[in-house]
Formats: structure tokens, sequence, C-alpha cells
């Protein structure tokens, strides 16, 4: 034993008297984590969570969270002598006079902005493959309340430069506070000390920013991770797969090494991106002022959504015993959100309720086996895309020569209609696959080989599925999920049955949920199909021998080579082989 | 050996090293995993790397992970030399990327390539030298068994009995009514999160929003070179920035932008002909018009100006306000017409308000009514 292991033994021993530690290490060392890359999108965001809290460190030493008003006298030359807050001074120093400053600077926006997308399409990831179902919820809804954080990180980190365009981002979210029937006006005043844009917001907002949502975001990833731990992470179904194990690689050495690894590879390409691509050029912007803006202002990628929401709505205002109601802004900004967010913590829930599935799922539902899922999914994803476009118009308006009046005009419509038309396709083209899945099941590939057999008759040859692939698809043999019955409005005894109408409710739900589903064949019925696979390997059999033979051209792909002196078609290959098969 | 490799080669691509034909697994350089929970290997088809089975490429590997941890290293000295004697005003020319500061460059490059190299020898490492034979671990069920349930509710009422918590009902409701009144003052602390500087405690907020700095006579200056304006020296079709005299006092007295906010005015000019309506008879100067900069909707300031169609557009959302038409909403989110003030000349022949804003500028409020 080396001086190291010793060394390390000896610690091992120390802390365990103490914490008992190598029970946990013995228990846990080896869990195993199953392998798949898309298990790595979470894997992403909490790493980038990682890097913005450590670059956010560096950042509250030079930062001044301050709108007093000061000369600037740094080193970037348009700015010098004019008038600017501290918050903004200070941030054009960590830009300019603080070596490494505007690469930590950039780093933290990359990662925050990778935070919020690795989040977002690691929620996708969840929702798609159903991993949210029981035992998981609290997991589910804990992301939520965790991407809901993502943005408000996202939005107040964005402010705090107190550049002119997150003076005017502030602006907007302080027009939308004031727009909350009754207490909005009230609720402005005192978050901004009064008329905006005040003194005191950029020094509250840093609070909120460096410890309230960091430290609920830092707690509530905890739990998220502790739940993994302890729940066990879901797997694709596989070979050997079932829904009662875990199949992949355990954590000592491999995931050490492997999520390790990732972190800094994660870590590094960040680094990379903040040292080769500008982001949030403050500097070009100038300090904030009440009174000016920039065209073409434009809110972080994440935002960019509720913006949309925003400039899309039509302008409805209803005044009413001398008080005012500002839907137009009411609705998009926060009636909207607070309905996306709500229907996203509940959808675990309100599924359970409407499949009446009290079962445990270990293993992961392939998109197209839960093919209502996938289109509610796709219907929201189509939504908050047309949201987001809309956050761009002005964009798109003058980079395709288009008038803004049309695009708006444009996603008023479409956001009522395009969504239910990405549902009833995608619905469409799960159901495909599934029959697409049943085929493969039953008849094996379709090789694109045809043969021709004696007697004349054209046949594509099909090949047995590779055990992987069957593995796969035979995980769903038993598992198909069948719609609630319709209830019956009275028992066997003629009593009145009290919740039947919600019942009946709940069974057409169910029946709308699952009821176009693909049935799987038997097992008899792909015993069966396997034979005739084999048959068919039986039919092309002779031509391999001749292959192996090596004096032949086997016509593998349907047509016939004809070389000089060789056989020209099976049937006279037939008769070079003496007629038999 | 075909026990280990999947057999279909022909339909399933594979883009690993299969072992030559012929190579026993007993003879791979190492062992395959054995460990506990190591499945038979016919139920999860599995296929050697070319490390587990040929030394030289094991040893490959090995100075491959190796060279990247040096070359993290390396790169962590060349990021020191960067910090100490690259200039902070330097700039570099990056094919793809432009002109970038060199330092930021520098250091990025450096620091990056050290933290990426440290990731991908680890990757690399376990790749290519770890054992990759998937194992298998069962799952337990979550719920408590029975008996826990039991033992649980049990030791609830044990110590809900001794407390006597469904006994003592008077003990019970003013708890109750404590723990609700407790975070009260929590609650009641925030109100000076708002306090008017010098104002009274009753002050309302929709007072402070319906009132700006322009009173009868103000004279108008214009923004950035705060210089009084003559009617001639706005042209028909031209766009002032403008604001009140006293900004400036005002500003230094309050110490905040917020006069600045509300009292940002624009000045348009267009034939007197080709004014529709105004929302105060008299209120242009010779077809000078002054509106407020804010917008109704959310409050950005607006400076978008077509002078053919006297249409103003806000840069954030897209409102457009009809100048020419009492600044009516002609589209976008917006509800109410941006409020016009009433403008004249004084003795000197420097344009003045002849009034305050007639309604609250900016965005709306409950209690604007």
């Amino acid at each position: 034993m080396s001086t190291t292991e010793k060394v390390g033994g000896g610690v091992a021993t120390y802390v365990d008297q103490r914490l008992g530690s190598n029970r946990f290490l013995a228990r846990n060392l080896k869990k195993v984590f199953p392998d798949h890359w898309s298990f790595m999108l979470g894997e992403i965001a909490l790493y980038s969570f990682i890097i913005v809290l450590l670059s956010g460190i560096f950042l509250t030493l030079f930062y001044k969270p301050s709108m007093v008003e000061v000369v600037y006298d740094g080193s970037y030359v348009p700015l010098k002598g004019v008038m600017m807050s501290e918050a903004y001074a200070s941030t054009l120093d960590i830009s300019f006079d603080i070596r490494g400053g505007l690469l930590i600077r950039q780093m933290h926006h990359w990662a925050a902005l990778l935070f919020i997308a690795a989040m977002s399409v690691h929620m996708f990831r969840v929702f798609f493959t159903g991993a949210f179902r029981k035992p998981r919820e609290f997991n589910w809804v804990i992301g939520i309340g965790l991407i809901t954080l993502g943005l408000a990180a996202g939005f107040s980190g964005y402010s705090l430069p107190d550049d002119l365009l997150s003076g005017t981002g502030l602006q907007i979210a302080r027009g939308i506070v004031q727009a909350i029937p009754i207490i909005g006006t009230w609720a402005a005043f005192l978050l901004f000390d009064g008329e905006f844009p005040g003194t005191e917001f950029i020094s509250r907002l840093y609070g909120v920013h460096i410890l309230l949502i960091p430290g609920l975001i830092l707690a509530l990833v905890s739990l998220h991770l502790m739940m993994v731990w302890t729940q066990k992470h879901t797997q694709f179904p596989g070979p050997g797969r079932t829904n009662d194990n875990v199949v992949g690689y355990p954590l000592m050495p491999i995931y050490m090494a492997k999520a390790g690894g990732f972190f800094f590879i994660v870590f590094g390409v960040t680094t990379l991106i903040a040292g080769l691509v500008t982001i949030n050029p403050i500097w070009i912007f100038g300090p904030y002022t009440p009174d000016q803006v920039s065209a073409g202002s434009q809110p972080d990628w994440y935002i960019g959504w509720l913006d949309g929401a925003l400039r899309i709505m039509p302008n409805w205002e209803t005044v009413a015993f001398g008080y005012t109601i500002s839907w137009n802004i009411f609705i998009p900004a926060v009636i909207m959100p607070g309905i996306v967010f709500t229907a996203a913590a509940l959808y675990p829930f309100l599924e359970a309720w409407v499949t009446g599935d009290k079962k445990d799922h270990n293993l992961l539902d392939r998109p197209r086996n839960a093919p209502t899922r996938t289109a509610i999914g796709v219907m929201a994803i189509t939504f908050y895309f047309l949201l987001f476009i809309g956050g761009g118009n002005d964009i798109i308006a003058i980079s395709f020569d288009l008038s803004i009046n049309w695009i708006i005009w444009f996603l008023r419509i479409a956001i009522f209609i395009l969504p239910p038309i990405a549902f009833v396709i995608t619905r469409r083209i799960c159901l495909g696959l599934q029959r697409r899945d049943r085929d493969k099941l039953l008849h094996g590939y379709e090789s694109g080989r045809i043969l021709r057999l004696p007697h004349g008759e054209f046949i594509e040859v099909h090949e047995p599925l590779p055990e992987k692939e069957k593995a796969v698809l035979m995980a769903k043999l038993g598992q198909n999920p069948q719609p609630l019955p319709a209830p019956e409005p009275t028992d066997a005894n003629g009593v009145r049955n009290k919740h039947y109408r919600i019942k009946k409710i709940r069974a057409q739900l169910s029946h709308w949920f699952y009821g176009d589903n693909v049935e799987p064949p038997t097992v008899a019925e792909i015993e069966a199909g396997q034979a005739h696979v084999a048959h068919d390997a039986a039919l092309e059999a002779p031509l391999h021998e001749y292959e192996e033979l090596d004096y032949v051209n086997v016509p593998f792909h349907g047509g016939v080579l004809h070389e000089e002196g060789q056989p020209m078609t099976n049937a006279e290959q037939l008769e070079e082989r003496g007629g038999h098969l | 050996m075909s026990d280990l490799t999947t057999r279909d080669e022909g339909a399933t691509p594979d883009h690993g090293h299969s072992a030559p034909e012929g190579v026993n697994p007993d003879d791979l350089a190492r062992p395959l995993y054995e460990g506990p929970g190591a499945l038979p290997a016919a139920d999860i088809p599995h296929r050697p790397r070319r490390s587990d089975f040929d030394p030289k490429a094991a040893r490959r590997a090995e100075r491959q992970v190796s060279s990247l941890f040096l070359l993290s290293g390396l790169m962590v000295v060349l990021f020191i030399v960067a910090y100490i004697a690259i200039s902070p005003q330097a700039e570099v020319y990056v094919p793809l990327f432009g002109v970038i500061g060199a330092q930021n460059f520098a250091l990025g490059l450096t620091f990056g390539l050290a933290i990426f190299c440290i990731g991908a020898g680890a990757i690399q490492w376990a790749k290519k030298l770890m054992p990759d034979v998937e194992v298998v671990q069962e799952r337990h069920p979550l719920a408590s068994t029975p008996h826990e349930d039991v033992e649980a509710e049990e030791q609830y009422e044990r110590g809900k009995e001794e407390s006597g918590f469904a006994q003592y009902r008077t003990i019970r409701r003013t708890l109750i009514t404590a723990m609700v009144l407790f975070p009260l003052p929590l609650i009641v602390l925030l109100r000076d999160l708002w306090s008017p500087r010098g104002g009274s405690l009753t002050a309302s907020p929709s007072e402070f929003l319906s009132t700006t700095a322009w009173v009868e006579g103000m004279p108008i200056v214009t923004d950035g070179t705060y210089q009084k304006l003559r009617p001639e020296e706005i042209p028909v079709g031209g766009l002032v920035s403008a604001l009140p005299e006293d900004i400036n006092e005002i500003q230094e007295a309050e110490h905040n932008l917020n006069a600045r906010g509300k009292a940002a005015i624009i000045l348009v000019r267009m034939e007197p002909d080709e004014i529709r309506s105004q929302q105060g008879e008299g209120w242009d100067y010779q077809g000078i018009l002054a509106y407020s900069k804010i917008c109704t909707h959310v409050g950005c300031p607006i400076a978008l100006y077509e002078h053919r169609t006297h249409h103003l557009l806000c840069p954030c959302h897209q409102s457009t306000f009809d100048l020419a038409d009492a600044g009516n909403v002609i589209f976008g989110p917006a509800a109410r017409r941006m409020p016009q003030l009433p403008i004249g000349v004084n003795e000197e022949g420097f344009l003045v308000a002849k009034a305050p804003f007639a309604e609250p500028v900016g965005p709306s409020f409950w209690e604007r009514g």
C-alpha cells in the first residue's frame, strides 16, 4: 500500500468514526446510472449553474450596485466624462480595466443563457419520455420551479448593469407590475421606492439576484438531485432492462470520470465561447436614461416569448367605476405565463387522473408510444415558438422586408390555429410510427433485396431485427395502456352511481388519450412472423452459397447483373445448380 | 467470441472496432468487468473495444489521456503569461469572429482549453480504459412497508394523545390565531419600501403618476444641449426631443431621474392643414405639436417618427400612434393615445407649455380611471 493510500485510508476512518460515512460510500459508490445522451441535458443545466455561481462570485468583487451618478473616467474612450450610475461605471470597469473581467462577465452571461436553455431542453426530454410519471411527480414540480427561478435570475442579472437596454427592460417590467389590477400601482411604488427609475432599485435587485434567487435555486437543485438519487434514474427500454432494475455503469469509477469530465467540458466550452464571442456589449448601449431608447430593443432569448405575447396582444383596456384594467398588459404578461407555468406544474397529476395510472414507471416511454402526450408537448412548443417569433417581430420585419402589422396579425391568428394543427399532425405521426413498430416486430426488417422465386413471384426479403431494437420494441408487449372503461349509470342493484358524470368525462378523456394506440402483436403473432422471416432466409440461402462459391454476381439489389459468360437470372442459376434450391 | 458480439452486423452499422475473428475473450489484455451485478454476457450485447484486447491500443489511449492532462497544465502557464504580457487595450483579428480584444481572447482560449482538456482526458480515460460492461442493479420499492406505516401512525397518535392537542380546545385555537398573526409584522415592515422624501406617509402613488414638471409658461428646451427653442428652429417634418427648462435643477434637487422619465416630450412640425385633430383647440403652435415621449403601453420612450404619414412607432412593442390625428392609437398593443402638451410662445419668442398635461403620461395604472 502506498503512502497516499495509507493517508487516504486514515482520513476515511477518521471521518467514518464521526459521521458513519463509510456506510454511505459502501452503498453508493457502486450505484448504477443508465447511459443515454439525453440524460446529459440535466447535467449541462447543473454544470452551467455552477459556472454561473463561480463567475458571479468574481463579479461581486468589482460590481457596485449603486445608482449614484458619477462621471466615468475609465479607459473606454467614447464614454469618458459621461455621467452615469456607479452600477454602469463599475460594469465598464469590469469590461475594460480589470484584466480577465470581461472574460468572466461573458462567461457569466453565456453560462446563464446555457443554464436556461439546458433546463428547457431537459424539461422536454422528461416530458416526452414520461419521466415525470409516478414516482417522480414532485421532481417535475421542482423542475418547473427551477425554470421559473432561472428566468427570474436571468432577468434580474440582465437588469443590473444599468445600461440603456437593461433600463428599458426594467421600464417594461415596471409597466407590467403597474398594470396589475388593484395592487399594481402600490406594488410598483414599493418595489422601486416611488417613481421610475428612482435610486434604490438596482441595489434591491442586487440582493435578489445574488442571494435570494441563487439560494432558492441551490436549495431546489439539491432536492432535485437527492430525489434522483433516492428514486434511481429512469432508463429507456433495451436488452436486460426492466421496470424493476437499472442497467448502466457504476458511479465509481465510470460516472465519476464521465460526469466529472463532462463538467470540465461544459466549463471549458463556456470559457472558450466567452473568450471568442461578445455577449451583451453594454458599452455600445450607453448609460440608462428614461427618455432614450435604442431601436430594435431585444430582451435575452428566454424573455422573448413573454415580450412577444405583449407585442401581439390587442389593445384592450377597460375603465369602470373610475378604475383602469389594462387587459392588454395584464393578460399577456401576468395571466398567460401564470397559466402556462401552473399547467406545466400540474401536468403529471392531470395525466395520471385522466389515465387512472397508479403504477410506478421507471422505464421511459418512447414518445411515439404516448401519442397524445407527445402531441400536447409539440402543441405547447408551437405556442411558445409563435410567441418567441412575436418577440423578434421587428427584427424579422426588417430582415425579410415584411410588414410588421401583417406579422402581428398573422401571429394573433396563428397562436390559436397552429398549435392544434401541430397537435393533430404529431399524433398522426406517432400512430404511424406505432404501426411501423408493429410491422417490424411481426415481419422484421425490410432488407431492400428483391428475390425472384422459381415460379416467377417477386418477394422482398425480410431480415430479423437486431437484438437491441427487438428488446426496445418487445418492451411494449403486454404494457399497452388501455383507456378507462365507461362507467355504468347504476350499479348491479340499480343504485344510482353518484360520480357518474365525472367518471364519464374521465373515461372519455382517457379514451382520447389512449384510444387510438396501436395494439402491439402478441407473442404468438411474433413467432409466426419470425417463421416467415426464417422462410425468407431459407429461400435466399442458396444465393448466399453462390456468393461463397465466389463465381457469380448475386443480384442483391433487385436488378440482375449480367456479365459475359455468367448465369443471367435466378432461373438460369437454378438451372445451373440442377434445378433445386 | 460470438457470444459477446452482436451478430447482425449487416443491419446495425457499427463504428467501434471489433475484435478480430478468433480472438478469445480470455486472451484480452485486461479482463472485462466481472464485479457484482455483471449480467450474463448473452443478455446485453457487448463488443470489446480495441484497447480491451490490443495492448498497443491500450497504451495509445493511456498516452492520449496523459497528454491531455499535460496540455491543460501548459495552458495554465500560457494563461498567466497572457495575463501579464498582453495589453488590455490590444486588439486582434480572429477569422470568423472579427476584431476582438486580444487579452480577452488569449485568456479565454488558454483558460478554456486548460479546463476542457481535463474533461476530455477524464472522458477518454473512462471510454477507453475503464470497463464498459453494463451492470444491473435492482430497484427497491420506495413505499414504506405496512409495518412501518402502522408504526408511524402509532407514533403520531401517541404524540397527539400526550400533547392533548385534541383535548385542549382553547390552546389549539389560540395557537392557530397566534400562528396566523405572527407573520403580519413581516408584511407591515415592507411598507417603507416606499417612503417619499419630504412627503407625507399618506401620499398616494396615483398623485405622483398624474403630475409632471410641466406648468404653464415653462420654456421648452432640447434634450442634450438644454437650449430654449424658437418655433422657426423646428423644420416641417422634423422631430425634436425636448424637456422642461428646469429639468436639471429638479434632478439635482431630487437626486433621481424620475422627473425626466415623465416630462420627456417630442416636438413635431407639420403643415397646419395636415393636422386633422388635436386633443384641445389650438394646442399646436403654427403646426408644431408637442406629445409625451413615454409610450402609454408600458412606458418605453418613443422616437421612431415617420414624417410623411405622421406615424410614431414604439421600438419596444410596435404600438403606432397618429400624431396628425390627436395622437390616437392606430396599431399595436397600446390602448390609449399619446397625451398632448398645449404649447405656445412667450414674449421672448421661445416655445413654452401653455398648460400642464391634461392627463397622466406613461403606462396606465389602476387608479388612473
